[in-house]
């Protein structure tokens, strides 16, 4: 093996810095998280040449190297931090060529750091279409830099790249704009006070609200340095990007020309259409149906294919392996367990295949502008559309879909309703439910019954999202500036590999992160319910058998069976566990196996069809399905069948507005920095679903 | 003076002034300062958000933003 440098990616979201990346990785590439955030990390490997391999680091989108939110905080740190074993030895700045003008501000910046810097121009392609030509050498001159230009669409310019790459020792490091002259007697008491130090760097660490290994912000403002008030800072803040536009301005003034009469085009044509005051809602409502479409009928047959095939493997195994509490674990624990998450593959895929191509054909931009005005009404952003449209997949992600909401207000409330959208775990308790207990009949030979209750569960949740947000807006006193800025990115066509990257990477994430919390909860279950104490447990057998004997009662073998199975699940430790909170529940038309499916289901609501499942096929030797032995369910204090109605509606409300997902509280947690919002979600979703059902179902009964 | 809330489909100006504290540092990333030519591309409803061309970026910002970006109309 040869010797390896560190490559880091810089650059504006919407450049196509990842389609530079793939290029360079190809398939060698892992995603994974920044210790302790939640921010994607994305890393790979490139040969240079036969002696040199590049590790390649593909940042997240940033305007600046003044971070606004967590992820371009990962930028600035990487970059301060000479210790950092990611620490790069070359910084490649992916810029487009359309926007450069914008993406120069970044590079500057960068430039200032010391740090060896290549000036990448992506999508030169479209050069010549849009009327463009740069003199590639003069810039170069002018920034102090090498250039490389790329279509990664096309897949041209990547071997001078990596020759540029491989080259790094000998790229100037001299910064090209001077941050200094914005107040000369401040830069120069800094440097005086830390001889030492990089320039800029302490002027970075001072403007920013982190501190960097022993650089602390408050020391080096009080080191005998007059401090500045953080209104004065800004100012300075402000004075430097005009200075560096400044100079970028007048760089490119002398290096490259437009042709605006072929710039146009395009843009302004599907714009008209796309963001018209009546069309543009239009279309926006037709794309949404297409996905739902996707989501929940299209994914209907991948998704039936996967519970029969995990149906049976859980089946061949009973058949295959030796009886005993390991095959039990297996077959009744462990298969179902992953089946419950396998299942919800198809989903995710459709919604991050959609969400992806949207962002990369710049049509989410034109939603975010046409729904900022409606949504600000119920105290959201144009933005918080992403985060709910995503929510109705899962809430995880839709969570963290919200950090470019500007305004901290905005994006909290954001956070807070989220939950409410009717995400794909509940799909599965929804449709078991309503299969249930609403008729497969037809409204006037037309629409079928049960359509209509999930069609309304959806809207349900969207309706309680946005009028929790109204709600949450009134009530939160918070001073934080409402402010909007959102670029409106140039059409382009999706590229299919960056696409496929997103589909992939997405879906490997849920199914792993949320995957282990099922699991183990699915091994935990089938634990508590197959074993138990005292005699009751332990002699079910014998005391079933003589009871049975003392009553008269003819009994076939397998009804006997049966009987025990059950006599021994109500003694288990869930069983226990279930008779302790029935009292909660019974008001709400639960008996204690619901109860335990609920309890269950805080975890992930997904596990209430498995729990079921669980509680129900422990020690069940025949196949049969979950939804017949539900309806043969005996409600234990009213008499009747347990699912009836009243008591199916009360469920299905409960389901709607219960905060039941631990991985959504500590996402919550993480991106609020306080427990205090993931517990107010908590108590007030769930007390507010308990409310709802127990009316619903004391009416309805 | 007049600020970008004033502009017309189509018309250009040059931004003259910007208050330090309502503004945020992102704007001016984004090249939205004092010097620079501003364009309003599109007409949207009630004129917000406002759909603009900074400094050769495409970007939107409300109503209420752009009512504090002074700016001197030039055609």
């Amino acid at each position: 093996m040869g010797k390896q440098i560190n490559v880091a990616l810089v650059g504006n979201p919407n450049t196509g810095k990842t389609s530079v990346f793939n290029q360079l990785t190809g398939l060698n590439q892992k995603v994974g998280n920044y210790p302790g955030i939640t921010v994607e990390k994305k890393e790979g490997t490139a040969k240079l040449s036969r002696v040199l391999k590049a590790h390649i680091l593909d940042l997240p989108g940033t305007y600046s190297l003044n971070a606004t939110s967590l992820d371009e905080s990962v930028v600035i740190e990487l970059l301060l931090n000479k210790n950092d074993k990611d620490f790069p030895d070359v910084i490649v700045v992916v810029s487009d060529i359309e926007n450069l003008k914008r993406n120069l501000l970044l590079f500057t910046q960068i430039k200032d750091l010391g740090i060896p810097c290549i000036l990448a121009i992506n999508m030169a392609d479209r050069m010549e279409r849009k009327g463009i030509s740069l003199d590639v050498e003069a810039l170069e001159t002018k920034l102090q830099t090498k250039i490389a230009l790329l279509s990664a669409r096309k897949n041209t310019g990547f071997d001078r790249l990596r020759q540029l790459i491989e080259n790094y020792k000998s790229l100037p490091t001299q910064p090209c704009v001077n941050a200094s002259e914005i107040d000369p007697e401040y830069f120069k008491s800094l440097q005086k006070t830390y001889p030492n130090q990089d320039l800029y760097k302490l002027w970075l660490v001072i403007t920013q609200d982190v501190n960097f290994g022993n650089l602390n912000r408050n020391r080096i403002q009080g080191d005998g340095l007059e401090p500045k008030s953080n209104a004065e800072l800004k100012r300075l803040q402000h004075k430097e990007t005009i200075a560096r536009y400044k100079f970028i301005n007048e760089t490119l003034r002398e290096t490259l020309t437009k042709d605006i009469n072929q710039a146009k085009g395009l843009r302004a044509s599907l714009d008209r259409l796309l963001i018209h005051k009546f069309w543009g809602y239009v279309i926006f409502g037709a794309i949404l149906f297409l996905i739902f479409q996707a989501i929940y009928d299209w994914s209907s047959y991948p998704m039936d294919l996967i519970d029969a095939l995990f149906a049976s493997l859980s089946e061949l195994t009973k058949q295959n392996l030796p009886t005993g509490a390991f095959t039990n674990l297996i077959a009744e624990g462990i298969i179902p367990g992953i089946g419950g998450i396998v299942i919800f593959i198809p989903q995710i895929a459709f919604l991050f295949l959609f969400i992806s191509i949207l962002e990369e054909t710049g049509y989410m931009s034109r939603v975010v502008f046409l729904m900022d005005r409606i949504m600000r009404r119920f105290g959201l952003s144009g933005k918080s559309v992403v985060p709910l449209i995503s929510g109705t997949a899962c809430a995880i992600p839709a969570v963290m879909a919200a950090r470019n909401i500007e305004s901290w207000k905005e994006r909290l409330i954001t956070i807070l309703v989220v939950p409410f959208t009717t995400c794909s775990a509940r799909l599965p308790v929804y449709l078991i439910i309503i299969a249930l207990v609403i008729p497969d009949e037809r409204l006037f030979g037309l629409f079928n019954y049960q359509g209509i209750t999930l069609m309304l569960l959806y809207l349900l949740g969207f309706i309680t999202a946005i009028g929790s947000a109204w709600v949450a807006n009134k009530f939160l006193k918070m001073n934080s500036k409402t402010y909007f800025v959102v670029e409106m990115p140039d059409y382009k066509l999706p590229m299919f590999k960056n696409v496929a990257f997103t589909v992939i990477e997405k879906t490997k994430s849920f199914v792993f992160g949320a995957g282990k919390i099922i699991l183990a909860i699915s091994i935990v279950l089938w634990v508590l319910a197959s074993y138990g104490p005292g005699d009751d447990f332990n002699q079910a057998e014998e005391i079933v058998t003589t009871e049975v004997q003392q009553s008269g009662e003819q009994l076939t073998s397998q009804e006997l069976d049966t009987k025990i199975a059950s006599y021994k699940l109500k003694h288990s430790y869930i069983g226990i566990m279930g008779r302790a909170i029935e009292p909660a529940v019974t008001p709400l038309g639960y008996d204690w196996k619901i109860g335990i499916a609920i309890i269950s289901s805080f975890a992930a609501r997904e596990v209430f069809v498995g729990t079921l499942a669980t509680i129900y096929s422990v020690g069940s030797e025949e196949e049969e399905t979950i939804k017949n032995r539900m309806a043969q369910e005996v409600n234990p204090i009213l008499g009747g069948p347990l699912f009836t109605f009243a008591s199916g509606v009360s469920l299905l409300l409960f389901y709607a507005f219960a905060m039941q997902c631990m991985s959504t509280l500590a996402i919550v947690r993480r991106e609020t920095g306080t427990w205090k919002w993931a517990m107010i979600q908590l108590f007030g979703m769930t007390l507010l679903a308990y409310v709802v059902a127990l009316i619903a179902f004391q009416t309805l009964n | 003076m007049p600020t970008i809330a004033d502009l017309k489909k189509g018309q250009k100006a040059k931004i003259t002034h910007m208050s330090s504290k309502a503004i945020p540092l992102k704007l001016f990333e984004m090249g939205c300062l004092p010097g620079n030519e501003v364009q309003l591309v599109q007409n949207t409803p009630f004129k917000d958000p406002l759909y603009l061309n900074v400094n050769d970026t495409y970007l939107a910002i409300r109503q209420e933003t752009a009512q504090q970006i002074e700016i001197e109309i030039l055609l």
